[in-house]
Protein backbone atom coordinates (compact mmCIF):
# COMPACT_ATOMS: atom_id res chain seq x y z
CA UNK A 1 0.00 0.00 0.00
CA UNK A 2 1.04 3.60 -1.41
CA UNK A 3 0.25 4.70 2.68
CA UNK A 4 2.92 2.45 3.86
CA UNK A 5 5.43 2.87 1.34
CA UNK A 6 8.88 3.52 3.31
CA UNK A 7 10.13 7.17 3.50
CA UNK A 8 12.76 8.04 0.49
CA UNK A 9 10.68 5.50 -2.01
CA UNK A 10 9.18 8.59 -3.37
CA UNK A 11 10.44 12.44 -3.21
CA UNK A 12 8.37 14.05 -0.36
CA UNK A 13 6.38 16.38 -1.05
CA UNK A 14 5.17 17.64 2.46
CA UNK A 15 1.76 18.07 3.10
CA UNK A 16 0.58 19.67 -0.52
CA UNK A 17 -0.83 16.07 -1.60
CA UNK A 18 -1.09 14.92 2.09
CA UNK A 19 -4.54 12.99 2.53
CA UNK A 20 -7.09 14.88 5.14
CA UNK A 21 -8.82 12.49 7.75
CA UNK A 22 -10.92 13.50 10.53
CA UNK A 23 -12.19 16.84 8.94
CA UNK A 24 -14.65 17.65 12.12
CA UNK A 25 -12.35 16.79 14.52
CA UNK A 26 -9.95 19.35 12.49
CA UNK A 27 -11.90 21.93 11.81
CA UNK A 28 -13.07 21.79 15.95
CA UNK A 29 -9.69 21.86 17.50
CA UNK A 30 -8.91 25.84 17.14
CA UNK A 31 -12.32 26.32 18.70
CA UNK A 32 -11.81 23.94 21.47
CA UNK A 33 -8.79 24.93 21.82
CA UNK A 34 -9.48 28.86 22.68
CA UNK A 35 -12.35 28.18 25.05
CA UNK A 36 -10.21 25.94 27.01
CA UNK A 37 -7.94 28.97 27.00
CA UNK A 38 -10.94 31.22 27.48
CA UNK A 39 -12.41 28.82 30.77
CA UNK A 40 -8.76 28.27 32.39
CA UNK A 41 -8.38 32.32 32.27
CA UNK A 42 -11.52 32.55 33.79
CA UNK A 43 -11.29 30.05 36.49
CA UNK A 44 -7.90 31.73 37.57
CA UNK A 45 -9.38 35.15 37.92
CA UNK A 46 -12.29 33.83 39.74
CA UNK A 47 -11.14 32.04 41.94
CA UNK A 48 -8.32 34.82 42.78
CA UNK A 49 -11.39 37.74 43.06
CA UNK A 50 -15.18 36.61 43.01
CA UNK A 51 -15.98 40.01 42.18
CA UNK A 52 -13.84 39.94 38.32
CA UNK A 53 -16.07 40.82 35.63
CA UNK A 54 -13.87 40.46 33.10
CA UNK A 55 -13.69 36.93 31.65
CA UNK A 56 -16.99 35.45 33.15
CA UNK A 57 -17.81 31.73 33.86
CA UNK A 58 -20.23 29.52 32.08
CA UNK A 59 -22.71 29.70 34.91
CA UNK A 60 -22.21 33.79 34.64
CA UNK A 61 -23.09 33.69 31.15
CA UNK A 62 -25.87 30.92 31.28
CA UNK A 63 -27.12 32.98 33.95
CA UNK A 64 -27.35 36.31 31.55
CA UNK A 65 -28.94 34.42 28.57
CA UNK A 66 -31.64 33.74 30.61
CA UNK A 67 -32.12 36.77 31.76
CA UNK A 68 -31.70 38.33 28.45
CA UNK A 69 -33.76 35.87 26.07
CA UNK A 70 -35.73 33.65 28.28
CA UNK A 71 -37.33 36.08 30.43
CA UNK A 72 -39.07 38.94 30.11
CA UNK A 73 -37.85 42.30 31.09
CA UNK A 74 -39.42 43.49 33.82
CA UNK A 75 -39.94 46.90 32.74
CA UNK A 76 -41.32 46.36 29.24
CA UNK A 77 -42.26 42.81 29.46
CA UNK A 78 -40.28 41.79 26.04
CA UNK A 79 -37.87 39.36 25.53
CA UNK A 80 -34.69 41.51 25.22
CA UNK A 81 -32.30 39.29 22.78
CA UNK A 82 -35.48 39.04 20.89
CA UNK A 83 -36.68 42.38 19.92
CA UNK A 84 -32.98 43.87 19.73
CA UNK A 85 -32.88 40.43 17.32
CA UNK A 86 -35.57 41.29 15.25
CA UNK A 87 -34.67 45.16 15.52
CA UNK A 88 -31.16 44.51 13.69
CA UNK A 89 -32.27 41.68 11.20
CA UNK A 90 -34.66 44.39 10.00
CA UNK A 91 -32.07 46.70 9.15
CA UNK A 92 -29.59 44.92 7.82
CA UNK A 93 -32.06 42.93 5.39
CA UNK A 94 -33.83 45.96 4.44
CA UNK A 95 -29.99 47.48 4.19
CA UNK A 96 -27.99 44.47 2.35
CA UNK A 97 -31.91 43.62 0.23
CA UNK A 98 -32.15 47.27 -1.12
CA UNK A 99 -28.37 47.46 -1.80
CA UNK A 100 -28.47 43.41 -3.53
CA UNK A 101 -31.34 44.61 -6.19
CA UNK A 102 -30.20 47.83 -7.17
CA UNK A 103 -26.36 46.79 -7.51
CA UNK A 104 -27.59 44.03 -9.62
CA UNK A 105 -30.30 46.28 -11.78
CA UNK A 106 -27.29 49.20 -11.96
CA UNK A 107 -24.20 46.61 -12.71
CA UNK A 108 -26.13 44.38 -15.42
CA UNK A 109 -27.00 47.51 -16.90
CA UNK A 110 -23.54 48.81 -16.95
CA UNK A 111 -22.02 45.78 -18.14
CA UNK A 112 -24.11 45.74 -21.06
CA UNK A 113 -24.99 48.68 -21.91
CA UNK A 114 -22.18 50.78 -22.74
CA UNK A 115 -23.39 54.19 -22.65
CA UNK A 116 -24.72 53.77 -19.11
CA UNK A 117 -21.45 51.88 -17.82
CA UNK A 118 -20.06 56.04 -19.31
CA UNK A 119 -22.58 57.63 -17.66
CA UNK A 120 -22.66 56.08 -14.44
CA UNK A 121 -19.57 53.62 -14.26
CA UNK A 122 -16.97 56.58 -12.72
CA UNK A 123 -19.78 57.92 -10.79
CA UNK A 124 -20.95 54.66 -8.83
CA UNK A 125 -16.50 53.73 -8.40
CA UNK A 126 -15.93 57.03 -6.75
CA UNK A 127 -18.85 56.81 -4.52
CA UNK A 128 -17.75 53.21 -3.49
CA UNK A 129 -14.34 54.70 -2.15
CA UNK A 130 -16.50 57.02 0.04
CA UNK A 131 -15.78 55.55 4.00
CA UNK A 132 -19.31 55.22 4.42
CA UNK A 133 -18.51 55.61 8.65
CA UNK A 134 -17.26 58.72 7.59
CA UNK A 135 -20.83 60.13 6.68
CA UNK A 136 -22.69 58.59 8.92
CA UNK A 137 -22.97 61.78 10.82
CA UNK A 138 -24.63 63.17 7.18
CA UNK A 139 -26.84 60.62 7.54
CA UNK A 140 -27.95 61.46 11.40
CA UNK A 141 -28.33 64.97 10.16
CA UNK A 142 -30.29 65.00 7.13
CA UNK A 143 -32.50 61.20 7.32
CA UNK A 144 -32.54 61.68 11.12
CA UNK A 145 -31.28 59.09 14.06
CA UNK A 146 -34.13 56.57 13.22
CA UNK A 147 -34.12 53.34 11.13
CA UNK A 148 -33.64 55.38 7.58
CA UNK A 149 -30.12 56.52 8.32
CA UNK A 150 -29.29 53.27 9.82
CA UNK A 151 -30.65 51.03 7.17
CA UNK A 152 -28.92 53.91 4.31
CA UNK A 153 -25.82 53.47 6.30
CA UNK A 154 -26.12 50.04 5.25
CA UNK A 155 -26.85 50.47 1.45
CA UNK A 156 -24.15 52.76 0.76
CA UNK A 157 -21.81 50.30 1.76
CA UNK A 158 -22.86 47.26 -0.01
CA UNK A 159 -24.50 48.62 -2.56
CA UNK A 160 -21.39 50.00 -5.27
CA UNK A 161 -19.02 46.89 -4.46
CA UNK A 162 -22.54 44.69 -5.69
CA UNK A 163 -22.61 46.64 -8.53
CA UNK A 164 -18.94 47.07 -9.49
CA UNK A 165 -18.73 43.03 -9.01
CA UNK A 166 -22.14 42.45 -11.46
CA UNK A 167 -20.82 44.83 -13.75
CA UNK A 168 -18.02 42.74 -14.40
CA UNK A 169 -19.57 39.95 -14.02
CA UNK A 170 -21.77 40.66 -16.82
CA UNK A 171 -18.94 41.80 -18.88
CA UNK A 172 -17.56 39.12 -18.93
CA UNK A 173 -20.74 37.17 -20.66
CA UNK A 174 -19.11 36.26 -23.48
CA UNK A 175 -20.13 38.30 -26.68
CA UNK A 176 -21.03 35.24 -28.48
CA UNK A 177 -24.16 34.46 -26.20
CA UNK A 178 -25.99 37.94 -26.57
CA UNK A 179 -25.41 37.78 -30.32
CA UNK A 180 -26.85 33.98 -30.37
CA UNK A 181 -29.80 35.48 -28.39
CA UNK A 182 -30.38 37.99 -30.82
CA UNK A 183 -30.35 35.66 -34.01
CA UNK A 184 -32.70 33.74 -31.93
CA UNK A 185 -35.24 36.47 -31.72
CA UNK A 186 -34.29 38.09 -28.26
CA UNK A 187 -34.84 41.95 -27.66
CA UNK A 188 -32.53 43.86 -25.62
CA UNK A 189 -34.53 43.61 -22.46
CA UNK A 190 -34.65 39.77 -23.52
CA UNK A 191 -30.74 39.50 -23.40
CA UNK A 192 -30.77 41.50 -20.25
CA UNK A 193 -32.98 40.40 -17.92
CA UNK A 194 -33.88 36.49 -19.27
CA UNK A 195 -29.97 35.79 -20.68
CA UNK A 196 -27.70 37.67 -18.59
CA UNK A 197 -29.70 38.30 -15.57
CA UNK A 198 -30.18 34.76 -14.18
CA UNK A 199 -26.59 33.96 -14.85
CA UNK A 200 -25.04 36.47 -12.92
CA UNK A 201 -27.86 35.82 -9.69
CA UNK A 202 -25.91 33.01 -8.02
CA UNK A 203 -22.46 35.45 -7.99
CA UNK A 204 -25.10 38.14 -6.32
CA UNK A 205 -25.71 35.94 -4.05
CA UNK A 206 -21.96 35.21 -3.32
CA UNK A 207 -21.45 38.73 -3.45
CA UNK A 208 -24.10 39.41 -0.59
CA UNK A 209 -22.11 36.76 1.50
CA UNK A 210 -18.99 38.63 1.21
CA UNK A 211 -20.62 42.05 1.61
CA UNK A 212 -22.65 40.51 5.01
CA UNK A 213 -19.69 41.14 7.01
CA UNK A 214 -19.11 44.55 5.96
CA UNK A 215 -23.15 45.53 6.76
CA UNK A 216 -22.71 43.89 10.23
CA UNK A 217 -20.51 46.13 11.05
CA UNK A 218 -22.12 49.25 9.56
CA UNK A 219 -24.94 48.13 11.47
CA UNK A 220 -23.70 47.99 14.60
CA UNK A 221 -21.96 51.26 14.12
CA UNK A 222 -25.04 52.72 14.09
CA UNK A 223 -26.77 51.48 16.39
CA UNK A 224 -23.96 52.09 18.90
CA UNK A 225 -24.09 56.06 17.98
CA UNK A 226 -28.27 56.26 18.47
CA UNK A 227 -30.59 53.68 18.62
CA UNK A 228 -33.07 52.25 21.38
CA UNK A 229 -32.84 48.46 20.26
CA UNK A 230 -30.68 46.34 18.47
CA UNK A 231 -27.70 43.60 19.20
CA UNK A 232 -25.46 46.57 18.84
CA UNK A 233 -27.14 49.20 20.78
CA UNK A 234 -26.87 46.56 23.96
CA UNK A 235 -23.46 45.64 23.88
CA UNK A 236 -22.57 49.38 23.99
CA UNK A 237 -25.06 49.95 26.28
CA UNK A 238 -24.38 47.18 28.71
CA UNK A 239 -20.60 48.02 28.08
CA UNK A 240 -21.13 51.12 30.18
CA UNK A 241 -21.46 48.17 33.49
CA UNK A 242 -18.73 46.59 32.32
CA UNK A 243 -21.17 43.21 32.08
CA UNK A 244 -19.14 41.25 30.02
CA UNK A 245 -21.34 38.30 30.81
CA UNK A 246 -24.42 40.04 28.35
CA UNK A 247 -21.49 41.07 25.72
CA UNK A 248 -19.81 37.67 25.19
CA UNK A 249 -23.01 35.86 24.30
CA UNK A 250 -24.33 38.86 22.12
CA UNK A 251 -20.95 38.64 20.37
CA UNK A 252 -21.09 35.01 20.05
CA UNK A 253 -24.87 35.42 18.81
CA UNK A 254 -23.97 37.83 15.96
CA UNK A 255 -21.56 35.88 15.32
CA UNK A 256 -23.64 33.01 14.50
CA UNK A 257 -26.40 34.60 12.85
CA UNK A 258 -23.73 35.86 10.31
CA UNK A 259 -22.58 32.58 9.56
CA UNK A 260 -26.15 30.78 9.31
CA UNK A 261 -26.65 33.66 6.97
CA UNK A 262 -23.49 32.66 5.01
CA UNK A 263 -24.16 28.70 5.08
CA UNK A 264 -27.56 29.02 3.93
CA UNK A 265 -26.67 31.49 0.71
CA UNK A 266 -24.17 28.85 -0.19
CA UNK A 267 -27.01 26.10 0.28
CA UNK A 268 -28.81 28.14 -2.32
CA UNK A 269 -26.39 27.91 -4.36
CA UNK A 270 -25.58 24.46 -4.52
CA UNK A 271 -28.89 23.47 -4.82
CA UNK A 272 -30.36 25.44 -7.28
CA UNK A 273 -27.26 26.31 -9.40
CA UNK A 274 -25.79 23.21 -10.01
CA UNK A 275 -24.06 24.54 -12.93
CA UNK A 276 -22.52 27.88 -11.68
CA UNK A 277 -20.64 25.16 -9.31
CA UNK A 278 -19.95 23.08 -12.02
CA UNK A 279 -18.39 26.18 -13.42
CA UNK A 280 -16.79 27.68 -10.51
CA UNK A 281 -15.21 24.39 -8.85
CA UNK B 1 -24.74 39.50 -64.37
CA UNK B 2 -25.18 42.18 -62.97
CA UNK B 3 -24.45 43.18 -59.01
CA UNK B 4 -28.29 44.11 -58.12
CA UNK B 5 -29.59 40.82 -59.99
CA UNK B 6 -26.76 39.00 -57.89
CA UNK B 7 -28.27 40.52 -54.73
CA UNK B 8 -31.46 39.13 -55.33
CA UNK B 9 -30.66 36.16 -56.85
CA UNK B 10 -28.63 34.81 -54.35
CA UNK B 11 -29.14 34.17 -50.69
CA UNK B 12 -25.89 35.54 -49.25
CA UNK B 13 -23.95 38.24 -51.67
CA UNK B 14 -20.86 40.23 -50.68
CA UNK B 15 -19.01 42.59 -52.98
CA UNK B 16 -16.09 44.75 -52.70
CA UNK B 17 -15.65 44.11 -48.47
CA UNK B 18 -13.23 45.51 -46.78
CA UNK B 19 -12.43 45.39 -43.16
CA UNK B 20 -9.26 46.03 -41.48
CA UNK B 21 -8.22 46.46 -37.64
CA UNK B 22 -6.53 49.52 -37.31
CA UNK B 23 -3.43 49.76 -39.58
CA UNK B 24 -3.78 45.81 -40.07
CA UNK B 25 -5.78 45.11 -43.69
CA UNK B 26 -7.69 41.63 -42.68
CA UNK B 27 -9.72 41.09 -45.57
CA UNK B 28 -9.65 43.03 -48.99
CA UNK B 29 -12.10 43.34 -51.99
CA UNK B 30 -14.45 39.90 -50.72
CA UNK B 31 -16.56 38.85 -53.64
CA UNK B 32 -18.78 35.73 -52.79
CA UNK B 33 -22.08 35.01 -53.81
CA UNK B 34 -23.87 32.10 -52.17
CA UNK B 35 -27.13 30.37 -53.67
CA UNK B 36 -29.80 28.75 -51.32
CA UNK B 37 -29.19 25.36 -50.42
CA UNK B 38 -25.16 25.69 -50.86
CA UNK B 39 -23.49 23.98 -47.60
CA UNK B 40 -20.71 26.61 -48.75
CA UNK B 41 -17.56 25.64 -46.70
CA UNK B 42 -14.76 28.43 -46.30
CA UNK B 43 -11.36 27.22 -45.37
CA UNK B 44 -7.97 29.28 -45.07
CA UNK B 45 -5.00 29.57 -43.23
CA UNK B 46 -4.94 30.43 -39.54
CA UNK B 47 -5.39 34.11 -39.08
CA UNK B 48 -6.14 34.90 -42.46
CA UNK B 49 -9.93 36.53 -41.36
CA UNK B 50 -12.13 33.75 -41.80
CA UNK B 51 -13.56 34.51 -38.48
CA UNK B 52 -13.89 38.24 -39.27
CA UNK B 53 -15.78 37.51 -42.29
CA UNK B 54 -18.16 35.05 -40.22
CA UNK B 55 -18.57 38.16 -37.98
CA UNK B 56 -19.16 40.37 -40.57
CA UNK B 57 -21.60 38.30 -42.30
CA UNK B 58 -23.80 38.17 -39.01
CA UNK B 59 -23.61 41.68 -38.11
CA UNK B 60 -21.92 41.65 -35.23
CA UNK B 61 -18.89 43.88 -36.85
CA UNK B 62 -19.55 46.62 -39.56
CA UNK B 63 -16.96 46.10 -43.05
CA UNK B 64 -14.81 49.28 -43.54
CA UNK B 65 -16.97 49.59 -47.25
CA UNK B 66 -17.94 47.10 -49.43
CA UNK B 67 -21.46 45.70 -49.88
CA UNK B 68 -23.39 42.65 -48.02
CA UNK B 69 -26.57 41.36 -48.60
CA UNK B 70 -28.06 38.24 -47.01
CA UNK B 71 -31.68 37.36 -49.00
CA UNK B 72 -31.79 40.68 -51.15
CA UNK B 73 -31.69 42.93 -48.13
CA UNK B 74 -28.49 45.12 -46.77
CA UNK B 75 -27.01 43.48 -43.01
CA UNK B 76 -26.95 45.88 -40.44
CA UNK B 77 -26.86 43.90 -37.24
CA UNK B 78 -27.22 40.14 -36.21
CA UNK B 79 -30.73 39.04 -37.37
CA UNK B 80 -33.23 36.17 -36.95
CA UNK B 81 -32.40 35.17 -40.78
CA UNK B 82 -28.91 34.30 -39.56
CA UNK B 83 -28.85 31.18 -37.15
CA UNK B 84 -25.11 30.29 -35.74
CA UNK B 85 -23.16 27.40 -33.99
CA UNK B 86 -19.74 28.44 -32.69
CA UNK B 87 -17.53 26.21 -31.47
CA UNK B 88 -17.80 27.41 -27.66
CA UNK B 89 -20.72 29.75 -25.75
CA UNK B 90 -23.43 28.32 -28.23
CA UNK B 91 -25.19 27.19 -25.05
CA UNK B 92 -26.52 28.81 -22.64
CA UNK B 93 -25.23 26.81 -19.14
CA UNK B 94 -28.14 27.96 -16.75
CA UNK B 95 -30.54 26.01 -18.99
CA UNK B 96 -31.06 22.73 -19.16
CA UNK B 97 -30.82 21.04 -22.76
CA UNK B 98 -34.28 21.41 -23.48
CA UNK B 99 -34.67 24.54 -22.35
CA UNK B 100 -32.03 25.92 -24.52
CA UNK B 101 -33.39 24.01 -27.35
CA UNK B 102 -36.71 26.22 -26.79
CA UNK B 103 -35.18 29.52 -26.78
CA UNK B 104 -36.26 30.30 -30.40
CA UNK B 105 -39.73 30.38 -29.15
CA UNK B 106 -39.61 31.44 -25.66
CA UNK B 107 -37.42 34.57 -26.22
CA UNK B 108 -39.24 36.54 -28.38
CA UNK B 109 -42.88 35.92 -26.70
CA UNK B 110 -43.51 37.35 -23.22
CA UNK B 111 -44.33 36.03 -19.79
CA UNK B 112 -47.85 34.93 -20.15
CA UNK B 113 -47.56 33.70 -23.34
CA UNK B 114 -44.01 31.56 -22.51
CA UNK B 115 -46.09 29.95 -19.66
CA UNK B 116 -49.79 29.66 -21.88
CA UNK B 117 -47.38 27.27 -24.62
CA UNK B 118 -45.03 25.76 -23.07
CA UNK B 119 -46.29 22.22 -23.54
CA UNK B 120 -46.06 23.62 -27.15
CA UNK B 121 -42.63 24.83 -26.97
CA UNK B 122 -41.55 21.86 -25.15
CA UNK B 123 -42.65 19.38 -27.88
CA UNK B 124 -41.53 21.51 -30.89
CA UNK B 125 -37.93 21.42 -29.26
CA UNK B 126 -37.84 17.61 -28.02
CA UNK B 127 -38.56 16.79 -31.75
CA UNK B 128 -35.05 18.06 -32.49
CA UNK B 129 -33.78 16.62 -29.73
CA UNK B 130 -35.18 13.03 -31.31
CA UNK B 131 -33.68 13.52 -34.31
CA UNK B 132 -30.23 14.65 -32.48
CA UNK B 133 -30.27 11.49 -30.09
CA UNK B 134 -30.19 13.51 -27.42
CA UNK B 135 -33.88 13.25 -26.06
CA UNK B 136 -32.99 11.60 -22.97
CA UNK B 137 -30.94 14.40 -21.84
CA UNK B 138 -33.12 16.95 -22.37
CA UNK B 139 -33.21 17.76 -18.61
CA UNK B 140 -29.50 17.41 -18.03
CA UNK B 141 -27.17 20.88 -17.85
CA UNK B 142 -24.63 21.40 -20.81
CA UNK B 143 -21.64 20.68 -18.43
CA UNK B 144 -23.13 17.47 -17.83
CA UNK B 145 -22.93 16.86 -21.53
CA UNK B 146 -20.26 15.40 -23.75
CA UNK B 147 -18.66 18.25 -26.44
CA UNK B 148 -20.43 16.45 -29.06
CA UNK B 149 -23.60 16.44 -27.46
CA UNK B 150 -23.90 19.99 -26.81
CA UNK B 151 -22.80 21.03 -30.37
CA UNK B 152 -25.70 18.87 -31.00
CA UNK B 153 -27.78 20.67 -29.00
CA UNK B 154 -26.69 23.94 -30.29
CA UNK B 155 -27.54 22.68 -33.89
CA UNK B 156 -31.00 22.18 -32.32
CA UNK B 157 -31.16 25.08 -30.61
CA UNK B 158 -30.40 27.09 -34.14
CA UNK B 159 -32.80 25.19 -36.81
CA UNK B 160 -35.83 25.76 -34.62
CA UNK B 161 -35.65 29.16 -35.76
CA UNK B 162 -35.34 28.01 -39.33
CA UNK B 163 -32.80 30.93 -40.21
CA UNK B 164 -32.18 31.36 -43.97
CA UNK B 165 -28.39 30.78 -43.24
CA UNK B 166 -26.95 28.69 -40.93
CA UNK B 167 -23.47 30.38 -39.98
CA UNK B 168 -21.27 27.72 -38.23
CA UNK B 169 -17.52 28.84 -37.14
CA UNK B 170 -15.37 26.12 -36.54
CA UNK B 171 -18.30 24.44 -34.63
CA UNK B 172 -15.96 21.03 -34.66
CA UNK B 173 -13.04 22.20 -33.67
CA UNK B 174 -13.00 21.21 -30.35
CA UNK B 175 -13.96 17.55 -30.39
CA UNK B 176 -11.39 14.91 -30.74
CA UNK B 177 -11.60 13.58 -34.61
CA UNK B 178 -13.70 10.67 -34.01
CA UNK B 179 -16.64 12.18 -32.52
CA UNK B 180 -15.71 15.13 -35.35
CA UNK B 181 -16.42 12.43 -38.25
CA UNK B 182 -19.89 11.62 -36.30
CA UNK B 183 -20.65 15.21 -36.61
CA UNK B 184 -20.05 15.40 -39.61
CA UNK B 185 -21.84 12.80 -40.74
CA UNK B 186 -24.93 14.21 -38.65
CA UNK B 187 -24.51 17.74 -40.11
CA UNK B 188 -24.76 16.37 -43.58
CA UNK B 189 -27.92 13.94 -43.07
CA UNK B 190 -29.26 17.03 -42.01
CA UNK B 191 -28.60 18.95 -44.49
CA UNK B 192 -29.49 16.73 -47.13
CA UNK B 193 -33.11 16.30 -45.17
CA UNK B 194 -33.66 20.05 -45.04
CA UNK B 195 -31.90 21.31 -48.07
CA UNK B 196 -30.51 24.01 -45.89
CA UNK B 197 -28.20 27.00 -46.75
CA UNK B 198 -25.23 26.44 -44.22
CA UNK B 199 -21.90 28.71 -44.04
CA UNK B 200 -19.25 26.56 -42.68
CA UNK B 201 -15.89 28.45 -41.40
CA UNK B 202 -13.43 25.88 -40.77
CA UNK B 203 -9.58 25.75 -40.89
CA UNK B 204 -9.54 21.58 -41.45
CA UNK B 205 -8.80 21.21 -45.17
CA UNK B 206 -10.58 17.75 -45.21
CA UNK B 207 -13.37 18.93 -42.97
CA UNK B 208 -14.34 21.72 -45.62
CA UNK B 209 -14.09 19.04 -48.85
CA UNK B 210 -16.10 16.49 -47.28
CA UNK B 211 -19.04 18.52 -46.14
CA UNK B 212 -18.76 21.49 -48.86
CA UNK B 213 -21.04 21.66 -51.91
CA UNK B 214 -18.87 24.58 -52.31
CA UNK B 215 -15.26 25.23 -50.77
CA UNK B 216 -14.01 28.90 -50.78
CA UNK B 217 -10.60 29.63 -50.18
CA UNK B 218 -9.26 32.65 -48.21
CA UNK B 219 -6.06 33.60 -48.02
CA UNK B 220 -3.82 36.29 -47.62
CA UNK B 221 -1.38 34.45 -50.30
CA UNK B 222 -1.46 36.29 -53.26
CA UNK B 223 0.04 38.79 -55.70
CA UNK B 224 -1.23 41.44 -57.98
CA UNK B 225 -0.15 44.48 -59.96
CA UNK B 226 0.65 46.91 -57.10
CA UNK B 227 4.22 45.48 -56.64
CA UNK B 228 5.76 45.10 -53.22
CA UNK B 229 6.17 48.76 -52.25
CA UNK B 230 5.77 49.55 -48.58
CA UNK B 231 2.29 51.20 -48.40
CA UNK B 232 0.43 47.94 -50.66
CA UNK B 233 -0.94 46.36 -47.89
CA UNK B 234 -3.11 43.05 -48.57
CA UNK B 235 -5.39 41.66 -46.74
CA UNK B 236 -7.04 38.13 -47.19
CA UNK B 237 -9.69 37.50 -50.40
CA UNK B 238 -10.74 34.71 -52.26
CA UNK B 239 -8.65 32.80 -53.78
CA UNK B 240 -9.96 29.63 -54.95
CA UNK B 241 -13.50 28.52 -55.44
CA UNK B 242 -14.30 25.22 -56.10
CA UNK B 243 -17.83 23.31 -56.83
CA UNK B 244 -18.00 19.45 -55.14
CA UNK B 245 -20.52 16.79 -55.73
CA UNK B 246 -23.37 17.23 -52.96
CA UNK B 247 -23.84 13.45 -51.32
CA UNK B 248 -23.65 12.00 -48.07
CA UNK B 249 -20.38 10.14 -48.52
CA UNK B 250 -18.66 7.32 -46.39
CA UNK B 251 -16.12 9.02 -44.38
CA UNK B 252 -13.36 6.81 -46.72
CA UNK B 253 -13.88 9.34 -49.51
CA UNK B 254 -11.79 11.35 -47.74
CA UNK B 255 -8.48 8.44 -48.73
CA UNK B 256 -9.53 8.69 -52.70
CA UNK B 257 -6.78 10.09 -55.12
CA UNK B 258 -9.52 12.70 -55.68
CA UNK B 259 -10.10 14.03 -52.67
CA UNK B 260 -6.65 14.16 -51.64
CA UNK B 261 -5.57 16.01 -55.02
CA UNK B 262 -8.51 18.91 -54.48
CA UNK B 263 -6.69 18.86 -50.90
CA UNK B 264 -3.05 19.23 -52.17
CA UNK B 265 -4.32 21.82 -54.38
CA UNK B 266 -6.16 24.02 -52.06
CA UNK B 267 -3.20 23.68 -49.88
CA UNK B 268 -0.78 24.76 -52.67
CA UNK B 269 -2.89 28.04 -53.46
CA UNK B 270 -4.25 29.45 -49.96
CA UNK B 271 -1.44 27.72 -47.71
CA UNK B 272 1.73 27.56 -48.98
CA UNK B 273 2.91 31.11 -48.32
CA UNK B 274 5.84 30.60 -51.09
CA UNK B 275 3.05 30.30 -54.22
CA UNK B 276 1.68 33.79 -54.88
CA UNK B 277 -0.98 33.59 -57.44
CA UNK B 278 -1.68 36.46 -59.62
CA UNK B 279 -5.30 37.83 -58.70
CA UNK B 280 -6.55 36.88 -62.46
CA UNK B 281 -5.17 33.63 -62.18
CA UNK B 282 -7.20 32.17 -59.23
CA UNK B 283 -9.33 29.15 -59.45
CA UNK B 284 -12.58 30.52 -59.17
CA UNK B 285 -14.62 27.29 -61.10
CA UNK B 286 -17.89 27.51 -58.98
CA UNK B 287 -20.47 28.80 -61.16
CA UNK B 288 -21.89 31.18 -58.43
CA UNK B 289 -18.20 32.45 -58.34
CA UNK B 290 -17.72 35.81 -59.54
CA UNK B 291 -14.07 38.69 -59.17
CA UNK B 292 -14.85 42.06 -59.06
CA UNK B 293 -10.34 43.79 -59.69
CA UNK B 294 -9.70 47.53 -59.60
CA UNK B 295 -7.50 48.88 -62.20
CA UNK B 296 -4.67 49.07 -59.75
CA UNK B 297 -4.82 45.31 -58.84
CA UNK B 298 -4.89 43.91 -62.88
CA UNK B 299 -3.15 46.59 -64.85
CA UNK B 300 -4.03 46.18 -68.55
CA UNK B 301 -6.62 43.46 -67.72
CA UNK B 302 -10.03 43.67 -68.57
CA UNK B 303 -12.51 41.44 -66.69
CA UNK B 304 -15.99 42.37 -65.71
CA UNK B 305 -17.94 40.86 -63.40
Amino acid sequence: MAVLAAPGERPSTGWLFAPVRHNVLLALLPFILVAAVYFFASHQRLAENPQDKLLPSVAQMADAIERMALKPDPQTGDYTLFVDTWASLKRIGLGVGIAALAGLLLGINMGLLPRVRALLSPFVTFVSMVPPLAILPILFISLGVDELSKVALIFLGVFPVIARDLMLASGQIPREQVVKAITLGASQNAVIYRIVLPQILPRLIDNVRLCLGGAWLFLIAAEAIASTEGLGYRIFLVRRYLAMDVILPYVFWVTAIGYSFDWLLRQLILRRFRWYVAATS
Amino acid sequence: MSSIARELSHLLHLEDLYKSYGDKLVLENIDLSVSAGTLCSVVGPSGCGKSTLFRLVLGQEAADKGRLFVDGRPVGAPGQDRGIVYQRYSLYPHLTVIENAMLARTLPVGFLERHRRRAEFREEAMHYLERAGLAAHADKYPHELSGGMQQRVAIAQALIKRPKILMMDEPFGALDPETREHMQIFLLELWEAERMTIFFVTHDMEEAIYLGTRVVVLSQHYTDDRGTGPTVRRGARVVGDYALPSAVASTKIKRSAEFIALADEIRHVGFDRDVLRHVTEFNLKHPDSFQTLSEEEARGVRRTA
